[in-house]
């Protein structure tokens, strides 16, 4: 019988090491690592057989910073989080201590939430397909989002002074109504941003070498996802129809129309990298929908309900949950009646989405985890805190 | 105020459940801590109440207990409940839920790591955000942060010049300006 090449999904499988296996780090210096972690890779050649993630290297103590500080001074904090979706963490932690408070956010007020978080999640996810683009080796992707993304981070200077930590959201509303000519200048951007989102698809998203380097890869049906606790994209990229913005509606976003774009399959199987990708990119339009909407309703009146410099919660506890970019984000505030929280913990997307990652790694190639890791949009602050 | 959620989980374990015990949405109920796995694997798989994830596992240290947080949803049917359960301040210890949800891993490690909540029969119960060697657990109310690690100071007048061995022995920390 003449000899058959063996089939590469099989030699993976192969339980015994065939050179034996090496240890490699990976980070907590390596580009495609989005920020400082480190992968402890258990591999024989270009196999994995296990990537076990440590983290921390960005443990802050964010939640124990958040006992001594007052409830207004620790909004910057939340910037820090997760620096490319400063505007949903202001939002997340702002709507647990209105609702402990009890106080509402003027409609203008809200609306303009909506239009700081839609513009903070498309240059999210302008970096998280970007840089997926780049970690897999096309370059051009990349430099072309960022420079759409240069044109969000300008409108955010105008709004709020800060192009990244924009501690823009406050407890009760926002910061600072709309700059002179804000609206014109968001709507002429999209007017050109739109047909850039094409040409982003003519340029990558149909690239059949990216599509090759992204399909079938890594999959992760809905039981699993949901099992993990993955949210967000990635959680809708499995086939899960869920998003905090439509199904525990909060802020106005009941009052706009919007689709949550789902994974397909749309090169290989459901919940593949490629799905991932796609999800995200579907994104970017519908909150370019959202924002054209958000303007064209954006009501006259206050952008701040009256909360007071000092702020004292009654004894109690919240848990509010907000659809950032990276999926739920969740602040669980106690208070004991004192002037800073008495516990605040945050849950966060990029927690979740790296704990998936070791029970992928069996049988991946390395390069492949670098898709995995950019696919899943995984940002180290977020995940330390 | 008693929501239907509570009230299925407690005609189901009479005994292991009681609460509600906060108002409002969502729903929060008090568990025993032996019950918690068969608590969690029946939210999970009843048909009614349907909490298929387990969002965010929280622990808070009060001044007479450390009480564990477990915030459910169901996708399905749009609803959460809220899990509690009171543990000894001297000797915290529950049984993990890893095997229930996967989610909880993590979330359980770093609940050991911050608050030194050990979860017995946890898969892999190591320190999460921490390095292995730091001693104690920061979100007690009682922690008192180290002054120094491996040589390495928290106190210094000048960060550029280190601080010479024997006035950290002498107990005379200086203050940073």
């Amino acid at each position: 019988m003449p000899a058959e090449l063996k089939d590469l999904a099989q030699l993976r499988e192969m339980a015994l090491p065939i050179a034996g296996e090496t240890m490699v780090n990976m980070g907590p210096q390596h580009p495609s690592t989005h920020g400082v972690l480190n992968f402890l890779l258990v591999t024989d050649g270009e196999v994995m057989h296990r990537a076990i993630p440590h983290v921390g290297y960005l443990h802050r103590g964010m939640e124990k910073l958040a006992e001594e500080v007052p409830y207004h001074g620790y909004m910057p904090f939340t910037d820090r989080l997760d620096y490319l979706a400063a505007m949903s963490a202001n939002q997340g932690y702002a709507m647990a201590v209105e609702k402990l408070l009890g106080c509402g956010v003027p409609p203008r007020a809200e609306w303009l939430r909506l239009i700081a978080c839609e513009l903070n999640r498309i240059a999210s996810h302008l970096v998280a397909t970007g840089t997926m683009a780049m970690d897999l080796g096309a370059f051009t992707p990349f430099i072309h989002w960022l420079r759409e993304r240069e044109v969000i981070n300008d409108l955010t200077e105008a709004l709020c002074g800060s192009r990244l930590t924009y501690h823009y959201l406050r407890i009760g509303g926002v910061g600072y109504d709309l700059p002179a000519g804000f609206a014109d200048r968001t709507l002429r951007w999209l007017d050109h941003f739109e047909p850039m989102i094409d040409e982003f698809d003519r340029l990558i998203s149909h690239n059949e070498i990216f599509v090759a380097r992204l399909a079938n890869v890594s999959p992760i049906g809905a039981a699993m996802a949901i099992d993990y606790g993955l949210v967000g994209p990635n959680l809708r990229a499995s086939g899960v129809d869920w998003d905090l913005r439509r199904d525990l509606a909060y802020s106005v976003y009941p009052e706009c129309q919007f689709e949550v774009p789902l994974g397909r399959g749309y090169r290989g199987v459901v919940g593949d990298c490629y799905d991932r990708f796609v999800v995200r990119v579907l994104e970017i339009r519908e909150s370019c929908r959202l924002l054209r909407q958000a303007f064209e309703r954006l009501p006259e009146g206050e952008i701040q309900a009256k909360v007071g410099r000092k702020l004292k919660l009654p004894a109690g506890e919240a848990y509010a949950r907000v659809e950032a970019p990276r999926g739920e984000m969740g602040f669980y505030l106690v208070s004991d009646g004192g002037e800073s929280p008495y516990r605040l913990k945050v849950r966060t997307g990029s927690f979740s989405a790296m704990s998936i990652i070791e029970a992928l790694s069996h049988g991946l190639m390395i390069a492949d985890l670098v898709a995995l890791i950019g696919s899943l949009d995984v940002i180290a602050p977020e995940v330390d805190r | 105020m008693s929501g239907p959620l509570a009230d299925r989980l407690r005609a189901q374990f009479p005994e292991a459940v009681t609460g509600p015990e906060q108002k409002g949405v969502p729903e929060a109920v008090q568990v025993a801590v032996g019950a918690l796995p068969e608590v969690c694997r029946f939210c999970r798989d009843d048909s009614e109440l349907d909490l298929q994830a387990l969002s965010c596992l929280s622990g808070v240290d009060y001044p007479d207990r450390i009480e564990l947080v477990y915030h459910l949803i169901s996708y399905r049917r749009k609803h959460e409940l809220v899990l509690k359960v009171r543990l000894d301040r001297d000797r915290p210890q529950a049984p993990t839920v890893a095997e229930v949800w996967k989610a909880a891993n993590w979330h359980e490690r770093e609940c050991f790591d911050l608050l030194g909540v050990t979860f017995a029969g946890h898969p892999d119960l190591r320190r999460l955000l921490l390095p292995d060697d730091w001693v104690g657990y920061p979100l007690r109310k009682d922690y008192a942060p180290p002054t120094e690690y491996h040589g390495m100071s928290h106190h210094r007048a000048d960060p550029l010049r280190p601080v010479a061995p024997e006035v950290h022995a002498g107990g005379e920390v200086p203050r940073a300006r």
